[in-house]
């Protein structure tokens, strides 16, 4: 257990320096002197002279490296060139609403694709295993900003009954808040929720075929306590791995769904940074994704070997 | 002589070659018949589009901006400058098709050596290990983002950003199949008899691996479909005027009110060309591997 904990301890280490490595590149890769590029409108020589001495680019590129990887862990990660406020409160205001989408996005996904997972395994040849195996591939081929699309078409603008965009703090009033996120949720969640369903038949397929159920079954078990007691614990580490392997996709998911609900969060923020050439936000953005996602895989590795003890023998969560 | 046959996919008499079964297999699947016609109709559409497209992609009309679906002359309608639906959407189709190929290629061309040195030599698999965690590590959207402000947007960018993002997937299959081939009696036959390390990898591991790749090949193909969609809507893949699905969707938001059927018919091409693709790859899988458990 220590030994495997370790070992993935100084992979995510090792992982997190290389895409910080590739990040400073990319950066210095952008067209044009970065001095130029983080100045904005004032581009007087003495205020990019300032900038280059203030960012370290006179200095060696090693030291120009060490001195970047300080003042990110700091979180300092400059100011906005549009706006001039720094990019560490527009992330304080910006990744709250994102983790609130995110939250909420997986616990649809969650719900909707074991219970449709657990229903196509438990009736097969039934019409249901048809209707679910049906939207679960309808749901891997929509795309989903086309689904949010006609969700504001039909369900906001013409009926009224969501908004179609803008945000209400959770703290300011839950209800007003949950009403504006619930579509974005739902939209973001179906995807996740098709990929988690075929996972977690499969996964119920096989378990349903075990010894185990057998015994169970043998032993007089009701056929829902065999299903629920024990096929189905097995599918709570389908959804963790899916989540952690899902990650990345969920991220780009939750950006797309944010800029069509106008919803003011992290992926909101990227975009208009890519439109408005605002370089710092854009580094803070890819930097702090990069992170998360490496953060949130070592928990879920963390995870997994709590659920499941034979992990922390073989070190191998397949 | 008679043959009995039995109506499951699997009953297909054994002596005939693994292609042949597999063909077989999937003509008997009528999901599978039914997504192959409908890819190939999609192919030869996307291909013959320059000339079976009624008008010129950029022909403007700005007497007839807005016609709805089933105008005379406009089948689909026309749009926000008066261009012809029908013809923006056979040419937006070709190209998501071309950077679904572009991308999947791409992520063939890297992912295959990777995949088959990390599951061949285990001195690599560490390193490429590392290599496809940092891959993971940025989002196929934040990718794309980081792309686009360094190269600007364009279709080569959506198609590399697409690509690169499926790379892992590749390894990783590429991978563990080439663990489960080195572990055969015939590459340990190959290696006694004197094969060299790229001999045994280019003509005894590789073509073994070659349905995997296929399989991965066509779940992938849809997901760049997708991929290549959501970046031109959001203005980071193909350029207008330029036709693409997803810029003719984030057209019909703007105009929502005026024209609210113009964010249907693109959203269904889309779905319905990644559909094709998935069933079909799902009927593939089915084929290839008719005892593994259909995921």
């Amino acid at each position: 257990m220590a030994r495997y904990l370790i070992t993935r301890a100084w992979q995510s280490a090792l992982t997190l320096l290389l895409s910080t490595v590739v990040v400073f590149f990319g950066v210095r890769a952008l067209p044009g002197d970065p001095a130029l590029a983080l100045a904005g409108e004032d581009r007087s020589p003495e205020a990019l002279e300032a900038i280059r001495h203030h960012y370290g680019l006179d200095q060696p590129l090693p030291l120009q490296f060490a001195q970047y990887v300080g003042r990110m862990a700091q979180g300092d990660f400059g100011e906005s060139i549009r706006t001039g406020i720094p990019v560490s409160s527009m992330l304080t205001t910006a990744l709250p609403v994102t983790a609130e989408l995110a939250v909420l996005a997986i616990l649809i996904a969650a719900a909707l694709g074991v219970g449709a997972g657990v229903l196509a395994a438990v009736r097969r040849g039934h019409p249901a295993e048809w209707l679910a195996n049906g939207l679960a591939l309808i749901g891997l081929s929509v795309p989903h900003f086309w689904l949010g699309l006609l969700a504001i078409l039909y369900l906001s603008v013409a009926t009224g009954l969501f908004p179609a965009s803008g945000f209400v703090p959770l703290l300011d009033d839950p209800v007003d808040n949950l009403h504006h996120l619930i579509l974005p949720a739902v939209i973001l969640g179906t995807g996740l929720a098709a990929i988690i369903m075929r996972q977690t038949r499969s996964a119920m397929l096989d378990s349903l075929s075990s010894d185990y159920v057998r015994t169970a079954k043998a032993k007089g078990l009701r056929p829902r306590a065999v299903i629920t007691r024990h096929a189905l614990r097995n599918s709570l580490i389908v959804v963790v791995t899916i989540v952690g392997l899902q990650l990345g996709g969920l991220i780009s998911g939750a950006v797309v769904t944010e800029q069509i609900f106008g919803l003011p969060g992290f992926g909101k923020m990227t975009i208009d940074a890519v439109f408005q050439r605002d370089y710092p936000v854009i580094q803070a953005v890819v930097l702090l994704t990069a992170t998360a996602y490496i953060l949130i895989n070592f928990l879920v590795d963390l995870l997994y070997s709590v659920i499941d003890p034979r992990i922390r023998v073989t070190g191998d969560p397949a | 002589m008679t043959v009995l046959t039995v109506p499951t996919a699997d009953a297909v008499p054994v002596g005939l070659s693994r292609r042949t079964r597999i063909l077989r297999r999937l003509r008997r699947n009528p999901l599978a018949v039914v997504s192959f016609v409908v890819l190939a109709l999609a192919a030869v559409a996307a291909l013959l589009s320059p000339w079976l497209a009624p008008y010129a992609v950029e022909q403007t009309d700005f007497a007839r901006t807005f016609a709805p679906p089933g105008t005379p002359g406009h089948l689909l309608g026309t749009d926000d400058l008066g261009r012809d639906v029908l013809s923006r959407i056979m040419l937006g189709a070709r190209a998501s098709l071309q950077v679904a190929i572009l991308a999947v290629a791409t992520s063939l061309v890297i992912g295959v050596p990777l995949g088959l040195a990390a599951g061949y030599f285990r001195a690599w698999d560490a390193v490429i290990s590392r290599f496809t965690d940092l891959l993971l590590a940025f989002p196929f959207l934040i990718m794309a983002v980081g792309l686009a402000a360094i190269r600007g947007a364009s279709l080569t960018n959506a198609a590399v950003a697409v690509g690169i993002a499926q790379i892992p997937g590749v390894i990783r299959v590429v991978r563990s199949d080439t663990l489960r081939l080195k572990s055969l009696d015939f590459v340990a036959a190959a290696v006694v008899d004197g094969a060299s390390d790229l001999w045994v990898l280019a003509r005894h591991i590789l073509p073994n691996a070659t349905s995997v790749i296929l399989v991965q090949a066509t779940v992938a193909i849809p997901a760049a479909i997708l991929g290549e969609a959501v970046l031109s809507f959001l203005g980071l893949g193909i350029q207008p005027p330029d036709p693409s699905l997803g810029t003719m969707l984030a057209t019909a938001q703007q105009f929502a009110a005026r024209a609210p059927w113009a964010a249907v018919l693109p959203g269904v091409v889309i779905m319905g060309l990644a559909l094709a693709f998935n069933v079909f790859g799902d009927a593939l899988r089915d084929a290839l591997d008719p005892k593994g458990d259909r995921r």
